[in-house]
């Protein structure tokens, strides 16, 4: 028998630089939970794994590597590092049993993508219909939509600093996407820069 | 002749000169030059033939409506024909060719069409290519093909890249004049999100070449002012060279920036196409000028008036040393004014209208220029060149009073408003008799979601010709556009323009009044195209009587310039011959684009690697390092088989069959889908979803399952597995996957909301590896302590197991009829997993297998194919799997639609193997006849070929088809006829042709 | 290209992000159905030209049905509402009728 196997993300290493910066951001433990999210055991627990309060509709809250994300009225995911999905998920099990809820790993289900830089914005406006403008897509609000023909999810972790996700198997066509609409000389110039 | 005068011009640069090339001549222009204003200061004003007489054309306007000049720009990749040399900025190097012309521009063969004309009437074409109508291959066709076109279609592939940008605004406005500029001005000061583009690559559009006073200072300053204020809002957005090219539904709004036209060494995307949402949008797109229907009127030297002065006063070139102006409204004379003033000759100016025109026309007057009222032009003299114009009275037939020399005639037929972006999403329109316009009707704006008008015209694009009433037009336009999505309007007043005092225009639709036909025979309406007035009334005449008729019969309108000329004089002329008033015609349909925009832009991104999604397992780089032939499966890419040295497909196909089926074969299965199912109600759901029953699954075990539609017909399959009390794991098809999940939640979120049950799809959580094979066990038992055993881990269970520290999770299933194992583990562990199940696996001769084989070794099972063996109406019925259809459930997605008729008629095509007599292979989708004919006297047609293979296993040809009554035939021989007219028999035969007691399977 | 507003996230949300399904509030008729009324679930649409009330889902977004009511002359559209009711609610309703008085839909009252 060999050594451990080793496990990897989407696109290890994968790196961009232009007007932004674009970089796969590694494994990441992700924990899908649907349930009521007006129930005080599935907010309990979640904002527990996460380490941070209950986001509202549309709404993330993230504390360095851990988030809460408001997917749908009945879906949350659950953010944090990669080897503590499997305690997180025990967590869950054993709080919520008895209550009607879903909660699986999807840590290897989706690649992520950080986008950096002060025009980082409008990397994401050439490839979505979802309106990315500071009033429309501040800090703490997560978007799903689509970037470029396949769906995708963002947030500010800051200004200048967003963060992609989307499904593992596209993980080469979205990073091509943001490394193409990030190309020196492309800059738009639209939104204006914060000093 | 036409030149650059010394000095002058406000938009080029003196300083700055160009060299470029017009048909491999080299050129002299000037930085701010267009192409049209650099060919003119070289004298070149030829610029190309006309599309069906080949007439010698020249420069026309200086806009985006210039019919004529259209040039092929750039070479090989960067090659681009149909462009206009008026909205063409030069630059150093700039390579043009003209178009539509052999041998050469100067003697084109193709102009004895002209002297043809009389033979090549409106509609032409349909009456001559009717008959005799073996012609229409061999002589017609080719000829057609070989005339239609500009100009060339680019060989290269495209060099540029582009992209699109979303922006969502509050107000945009299109048109960058002076109109525009104060609406963006007005709605920017309420701080409303403010979006301004403008096509050309100036602000201020004609109103600093028209001159004027507003608020006390020089239009040109007044513009100035604007132009800074708005740069220093921060919540407006500035950009020139982007055209508004559409206007869509709710406020969806296209720009066509033209990023590096002017600059090709820039760097980054050539055009950039904005897809903008726009609560508001004001269309201050100005106006265009008519030409003046006279005899002679496409000879090059006739232009818009407009355009001289444009030409004068922006670029500092003279079109004429003597230009004869003709005008029916006051704005001619603004061009003679112009000419004059730089000291150029204009030997008349010739005014339609018996009073003559007002302000400007005494300034004209005073100095001392000779004006002729009343009078029109009654012939253009020339051939390639204006030599002079022909005077008559406008209310005669046109007997000549005197010939008048000249080199340029300035033509102003009066303004129309550009409506074109109003109109796309369904703008209305009204004529307005006094000004001889149609405008847009502020009663009948373009609706957005709420039911409001969501668009605005402002300026000279709503009416406003005077500068004084643009301004306060503009104004109130961009207030009431930001105070529509939610900001408050300053108080303030209006910026004033000194009006002058203007007469009325006289609308002229034909010069003379009653020219006769030899003077209408040579009177163009669209000069591209080349349609006169005597086509549009031969139309009329012929019984044409709607406007989109005579459109599409006379090809009126339907160059590339879309009519932006000649659709109004169009449509007067036929209101004339009609004997109706011209709202009674109406207009033709605005659609978009404005002008035409590259199919780059459209593509944006989406070319070379970008253009679609790939979707690629966690092997794939091995895959793709391995020998892989790819097959398309949805977007995903799957290995079709792994190539090794000089083997055929069909070899590494034999090879890797021959493997599995004797010791072991890997395949990567992570493309299927996998849904999870969970929650109280989850059992009774899936006995809704499935044909069979899945709520008595037991926990551990794993079933095949088929999903229909409500029509009864079956759209997917796959084996599902009981995890635990209340969770399923539902495998479905690679292409499945995405809308089976969307099946579920649909039917769970709009029928059955009431029910428990959370869906999740996780199919990209996994890496699946189909173990399978004689050695298969084997193969895992090296990694595993677990029990692998029959008695342990029998078919149709699975199990967690764990390899090598990896927890899996095992599917004891089978889509080959071997021992097989499938092997799930985390995404991310997929790779490592395949790399060491691979080298385990060398001990046994194993080998990788693609979906060809999967294929064969599935069909050497009779197992069906979702796809292959179903096209969207075949019932499980048809595929003999009734087995798989509960008759205990009550209910069932597509339980009522199995029991149609139809559906159940005995004589239904269904599933059997076929085996050739000869031992070959049946071509994919063959047909089997039969002597008997159908009531078309064809052979009626008894089953079709659905799934066919060489099978390595059996060494001959293996098939599954669906045969009328097929299962009740069994041995019987049936005809297949071949397209090259020979006929296969085929021996009827059970599906399953490997294996059929399920021995190999169950070890 | 339309935009509607998903009642489920309040998300304004582009054509591209949405998947049109149809015509609204059709009664399921399972095995025990009559041939016509079988007939009439899976087959007969209504076709307005005029107000129509259609399913959709905001698929690239928070992935729920929802209902919308539409012109489809005009592309006005007078609300977006829950998928888990069988008819438009009131308020859908006035909305509807305060610009079409006489707005009827296939049985409702």
């Amino acid at each position: 028998m060999s050594e451990v196997w080793q496990n990897q993300s989407a696109l290890p290493g994968a790196s961009a630089t232009g007007f932004a910066r674009v970089d796969e951001i590694g494994l990441r433990g992700a924990i899908v939970l649907r349930g009521d999210l007006s129930s005080s055991a599935v907010k309990n627990v979640a904002t527990g794994i996460g380490g941070v309060d209950m986001p509202g509709t549309l709404g993330i809250n993230l504390v360095e590597e851990r988030a809460v994300a408001w997917m749908s009225p009945d879906e949350l995911l659950l953010m944090m590092p990669y080897a503590e999905v499997d305690v997180a998920l025990g967590q869950i099990h054993k709080t919520l049993e008895g209550q009607h809820y879903l909660a699986q790993n999807v840590s290897d289900t989706r690649a992520g993508f950080l986008v950096s830089g002060a025009r980082a914005r409008e990397v994401l406006a050439k490839l979505t219909p979802a309106d990315v403008s500071p009033d429309a897509f501040p800090k703490g609000v997560v978007r799903r939509s689509k970037l470029g023909q396949v769906p995708a999810a963002f947030w500010l972790n800051d200004e200048g600093d967003i963060e992609v996700i989307c499904f593992r198997s596209v993980a080469q066509y979205v990073f091509d996407l943001l490394a193409n609409a990030a190309k020196a000389g492309s800059e738009v110039g639209y939104f204006s820069i914060p000093d | 002749m036409s030149t650059r005068l010394a000095t002058g011009g406000r938009l080029i640069d003196h300083a700055a000169p160009m060299t470029f090339t017009f048909n491999g001549k080299e050129m002299q222009g000037y930085a701010g030059d267009t192409l049209a204003s650099a060919l003119l200061a070289n004298d070149r004003m030829l610029v190309g033939r006309s599309f069906k007489y080949h007439r010698p054309r020249g420069i026309m306007a200086s806009g985006a409506e210039e019919p004529n000049a259209l040039v092929g720009l750039g070479r090989d990749g960067q090659f681009e024909p149909n462009q206009r040399a008026t909205t063409t900025e030069l630059f150093d190097g700039l390579e043009s060719t003209s178009q539509n012309h052999w041998p050469s521009l100067d003697h084109d063969i193709g102009a004895v069409n002209q002297y043809l004309g009389r033979v090549l009437p409106a509609g032409f074409y349909y009456k001559m290519f009717l008959y005799p109508r073996a012609f229409w291959k061999h002589v017609y066709e080719p000829f057609i093909r070989h005339s239609a076109g500009l100009g060339k279609a680019p060989q290269d592939r495209d060099a540029d890249s582009y992209e699109h940008f979303h922006v969502h605004v509050d107000v945009l406005v299109i048109g960058g004049g002076i109109a525009g500029l104060q609406a963006a001005c007005a709605a920017g000061r309420t701080g409303a999100k403010v979006l301004l583009i403008e096509q050309t690559a100036h602000w201020g559009g004609r109103a600093p070449v028209d001159g004027g006073v507003v608020d006390g200072i020089s239009v040109d300053a007044f513009t100035q002012n604007l132009i800074a204020e708005l740069d220093a809002m921060e919540n407006v957005t500035m950009r020139l060279r982007t055209m508004g090219a559409g206007v869509y539904d709710h406020g969806y709004v296209l720009g066509y920036e033209r990023r590096t036209d002017h600059a090709p060494d820039m760097g980054g995307p050539r055009h950039r196409l904005w897809r903008i949402r726009a609560a508001r949008t004001i269309t201050a797109t100005g106006a265009i000028e008519r030409p003046l229907s006279f005899s002679g009127n496409d000879i090059p030297g006739v232009m818009l008036a407009s355009a001289v002065r444009d030409y004068a006063v922006n670029f500092g070139v003279a079109v004429g040393d003597r230009t004869l102006v003709v005008t029916n409204n006051d704005d001619g004379y603004r061009t003679a004014i112009a000419l004059k003033n730089l000291g150029l000759d204009v030997p008349a100016v010739i005014d339609a209208r018996p009073a003559g025109g007002g302000a400007l026309a005494q300034e004209a007057a005073s100095l001392g220029i000779r004006i002729e009222t009343g009078k029109a032009v009654a012939k253009a003299l020339g051939g390639k060149r204006i030599t002079g114009a022909a005077v008559c009275a406008q209310a005669g037939t046109g007997s000549v009073d005197e010939e008048i020399e000249c080199d340029c005639i300035a033509m102003s037929g009066g303004w129309s408003p550009v409506v074109h972006l109003w109109s796309h999403c369904g703008g209305k329109l009204i004529w307005d008799a006094d000004h001889a316009f149609f405008r847009p009707d502020p009663a009948r704006p373009p609706l957005g979601a709420e039911g409001q008008g969501v668009v605005m015209a402002a300026g000279s694009a709503n009416g406003a010709l005077d500068l004084a009433i643009a301004l306060a037009d503009a104004d109130y336009a961009g207030r009431k556009a930001a105070e529509a999505t939610g900001y408050r309007p300053k108080r303030g007043r209006p910026p004033e323009a000194e009006q002058a005092g203007e007469a009325p225009i006289l609308p002229v639709w034909q010069m003379p009044e009653g020219a006769d036909q030899t003077l209408r025979a040579k009177t163009w309406l669209d000069f591209q195209n080349d349609v006169k007035v005597t086509d549009v009334q031969l139309a009329a005449r012929e019984g044409f009587e709607s406007v989109e008729h005579t459109k599409r019969y006379t090809t009126l309108g339907m160059a590339t310039d879309q009519g932006k000329l000649s659709n109004i004089n169009g449509l007067a002329v036929l209101s004339e011959a009609l004997g109706q008033a011209i709202p009674a015609t109406g207009t033709t349909t605005f659609r978009p684009p404005y002008t035409p925009i590259s199919m780059g832009a459209i593509a944006g991104e989406a070319r070379g690697d970008l253009f679609q999604p790939l979707r690629r397992t966690p092997m794939h780089e091995w895959h793709e390092a391995n020998g892989a032939e790819w097959e398309p499966v949805g977007q995903w890419r799957r290995p079709y088989c792994y190539i090794q040295g000089d083997e055929t497909p069909a070899d590494a196909v034999t090879r890797e069959v021959t493997a599995v089926r004797q010791s072991l074969g890997l395949l990567d299965a992570s493309t299927l889908g996998k849904i999870i199912v969970k929650g109280p109600d989850a059992g009774q759901f899936l006995d809704m979803m499935y044909t069979n029953m899945m709520s008595n699954l037991g926990i551990g075990k794993c079933r095949y399952g088929l999903m229909c539609n409500e029509n009864g017909f079956l759209i997917d399959d796959g084996v599902v597995a009981r995890i635990d009390a209340d969770t399923w794991l539902c495998h479905t098809t690679t292409g499945g996957a995405d809308h089976i999940h969307a099946h579920m939640e649909e039917w769970l979120q709009t029928e059955w909301w009431d029910w428990q049950v959370y869906t999740a799809n996780v199919t990209e959580q996994w890496a699946q590896i189909a173990v399978v094979g004689p050695n298969a066990r084997n193969l895992l038992e090296k990694f595993t302590d677990d029990d692998l055993s029959a008695e342990a881990f029998p078919f149709m269970t699975w199990k967690d197991v764990t390899l090598n520290s990896v927890r899996a999770r095992v599917f004891r299933i089978s889509f080959s009829g071997e021992l097989s194992y499938e092997v799930a583990t985390p995404a991310g562990m997929g790779r490592a997993v395949w790399n060491e199940l691979l080298a385990g696996a060398e001990e046994f001769g194993a080998t990788t297998y693609g979906t060809e084989a999967l294929h064969v070794l599935r069909a050497e099972k009779g197992f069906i194919m979702i796809g292959d063996e179903t096209d969207g109406t075949v019932t499980p019925q048809d595929l003999c799997l009734n087995w798989a259809v509960s008759k205990k459930k009550h209910d069932f997605i597509g339980k009522r639609g199995q029991q149609r008729s139809h559906l159940c008629d005995p004589k239904r095509w269904r599933l059997v193997g076929l085996q050739t007599l000869d031992g070959s292979v049946l071509p994919d989708g063959a047909y089997a006849a039969t002597q008997a004919r159908n009531a078309n006297g064809q052979r009626k047609t008894i089953g079709r070929v659905t799934s066919t293979y060489y099978s390595p296993t059996l060494k001959r040809g293996i098939a599954m088809g669906l045969v009328e009554n097929g299962p009740q035939r069994m041995g019987e021989v049936i005809d297949f006829p071949m397209l090259d007219g020979t006929v296969q028999q085929v021996r009827i035969v059970d599906p399953v042709q490997y294996d059929k007691a399920g021995e190999k399977q169950n070890v | 290209m339309l935009m509607l507003k998903c009642p489920y996230c309040g998300v304004m949300a582009d054509e591209t992000e949405l998947s049109a399904g149809g015509e609204a509030h059709l009664k399921r008729f399972g095995p025990q159905s009559s041939a016509e009324d079988f007939e009439g679930y899976l087959f007969a649409r209504e076709n307005p030209k005029g107000v129509h009330v259609e399913r959709w889902r905001h698929v690239n977004g928070c992935g729920k049905w929802f209902h919308a009511a539409r012109c489809t002359l005009t592309l006005e559209v007078f609300g977006t509402y829950s998928a888990q009711v069988t008819a438009p609610p009131q308020d859908i309703r006035d909305a509807i009728r305060a610009k079409h008085p006489d707005w009827r839909w296939r049985d409702m009252a």
